[in-house]
């Protein structure tokens, strides 16, 4: 399958992309690793007339502690946060939950700019930000934002991200030794999950139970107000709208949602 | 649309290549049919079957999903470029032959590709690891119980002695797919 033919232009600098995207906008498109936007310029779903790729900027390449949060270049590959010393002990879940996304060759290319622009319902590191209540940082020529993950998706495939702007970094908080887990359930170890739960220090992310990545509100009331793990996972699916295809109906997702938050914050709790 | 060319640079198997391409050709597509290097082979075409592996700057990567002019000014190996004609197989295909771990052959040069990888970021992978780390490569003829032998035996190991102690340290393990939740407290 061959992508509709397009422009390249492979920037030096930040700056200089963003200066790319004010001038093309809604025409260009942003490549990173290219490990979501190639197969849909593939499928022909996508024909940008402009791909900026921002692959090569070492600026967007970086993990460091910043006070109380952990500071992520949105260049960072889903292999760099495996391998990250900084993040295993500051944000454990990051990189438990970057070892699941495709196989190893999708992580060595992928990027967790790239899969949170992607804004799939199905990928698992928009919903881990989520958990983790991190926050999105977009710049554009007009200057840079500050988002909050809780206020950043719209939709499938959608996000608050204006056409010239860029995702350059992921802000997360430092959880250290809070309790944390991720419970993924595919049919074959490199695809998307059918259901997938992030849970750190008593929040828990979704995974594919609705149009944009969920918090899962009720099971983290009623963990707040003592309840049992046993009946705070059975709200999980609560406020959900879970999508029914060929992997899994909407009753199985809500199943799955309900069982996986049960795994995953037992585990969390190390009992 | 444009029909705009950018020149590519890319050393490929340790010598210089280069031509003037259309962005929207795929590295697997250059290979084959500029350079022409037939080894690696495009399976799916869409991420999943790994057939099409190659190395770029050393790691694995699927190139039916790398656009060409992304890998310019880098470097590429491919199957061709493991085992230098005339010389001795790369460890890696030899220990593919030896424990034959192939049967028709299509999925070997990903397969070969994904385990140097694999074997250069984990020098001393368990049964499981390798399992694992070939996740990403399918054998439609379903030969994996070899081609895990081979790389292990490829990682200077025992693959009876590693596969028993596998099996007698996970009596219990979860079907492959299926989450441990790993996690820590």
């Amino acid at each position: 399958m061959i992508p509709v033919a397009f422009d390249y232009e492979r920037p030096d600098t930040v700056d200089a992309a963003l200066a790319l995207l004010a001038e093309h906008g809604e025409d260009a498109t942003v490549l990173a690793g290219g490990h979501s936007l190639l197969p849909v310029m593939k499928l022909r779903l996508g024909a940008p007339e402009l791909v900026i790729d921002i692959g090569r900027l070492a600026d967007l390449n970086y993990i460091r502690v910043e006070g109380d949060e952990v500071a992520i270049g949105a260049g960072t590959r889903h292999r760099d946060l495996e391998a990250s010393e900084v993040l295993a002990t500051e944000v454990p879940l990051l990189p438990a939950v970057a070892r699941t996304v495709g196989d190893p060759q999708v992580r060595h290319r992928g990027t967790i700019g790239g899969s949170l622009a992607h804004a799939d319902p199905a990928s698992d590191l928009p919903a881990a930000v989520l958990a983790l209540n991190g926050t999105v940082v977009l710049r554009s020529a007009r200057g840079e934002r500050q988002v909050p993950i809780t206020g950043f998706y719209t939709g499938v495939f959608s996000s608050v991200k204006e056409p010239d702007e860029l995702i350059v970094e992921v802000r997360v908080p430092r959880t250290g030794a809070a309790g944390w887990a991720y419970e993924k359930f595919t049919r074959r170890s490199n695809d998307w999950a059918i259901v997938a739960v992030a849970v750190v220090d008593g929040r828990v992310g979704l995974v594919n139970m609705g149009p944009t990545p969920l918090r899962a509100s009720a099971t983290e009331a009623a963990l707040a107000e003592g309840a049992s793990i046993e009946d705070a996972a059975a709200l999980a699916d609560q406020a959900t709208d879970p999508p029914a295809d060929t992997a899994a109906t909407r009753e199985y997702r809500r199943h799955l949602a309900r069982l996986l938050t049960k795994r995953a914050l037992t585990t969390a709790a190390g009992v | 649309m444009s029909g705009n060319t950018v020149k590519v640079d890319i050393t490929v198997n340790g010598e210089q290549t280069s031509a003037d391409v259309e962005p929207r050709l795929l590295l697997a597509h250059y290979l084959r049919e500029n350079v022409g290097l037939k080894a690696t082979n495009i399976g799916c075409d869409t991420t999943s079957c790994g057939a099409c592996t190659v190395l770029v700057d050393g790691e694995s990567v699927k190139s039916c999903t790398v656009l060409a002019v992304q890998t310019d000014q880098r470097s590429v190996t491919t199957l061709e470029g493991l085992s230098p004609e005339g010389g001795e197989l790369h460890p890696m295909a030899k220990a593919f032959r030896e424990e034959h771990g192939l049967q028709c052959g299509f999925c070997t040069p990903g397969m070969v590709m994904a385990a140097v990888s694999l074997i250069e970021e984990n020098p001393n992978p368990t049964e499981r690891d390798v399992r694992e780390g070939l996740e990403g490569n399918l054998c439609r003829c379903t030969g994996y119980h070899n081609i895990v032998r081979a790389v292990l035996a490829a990682a200077g190991q025992d693959p009876d002695a590693e596969q028993k102690r596998e099996a007698e340290s996970d009596a219990s393990r979860t079907a492959p797919g299926f989450s441990t939740g790993g996690a820590g407290a």
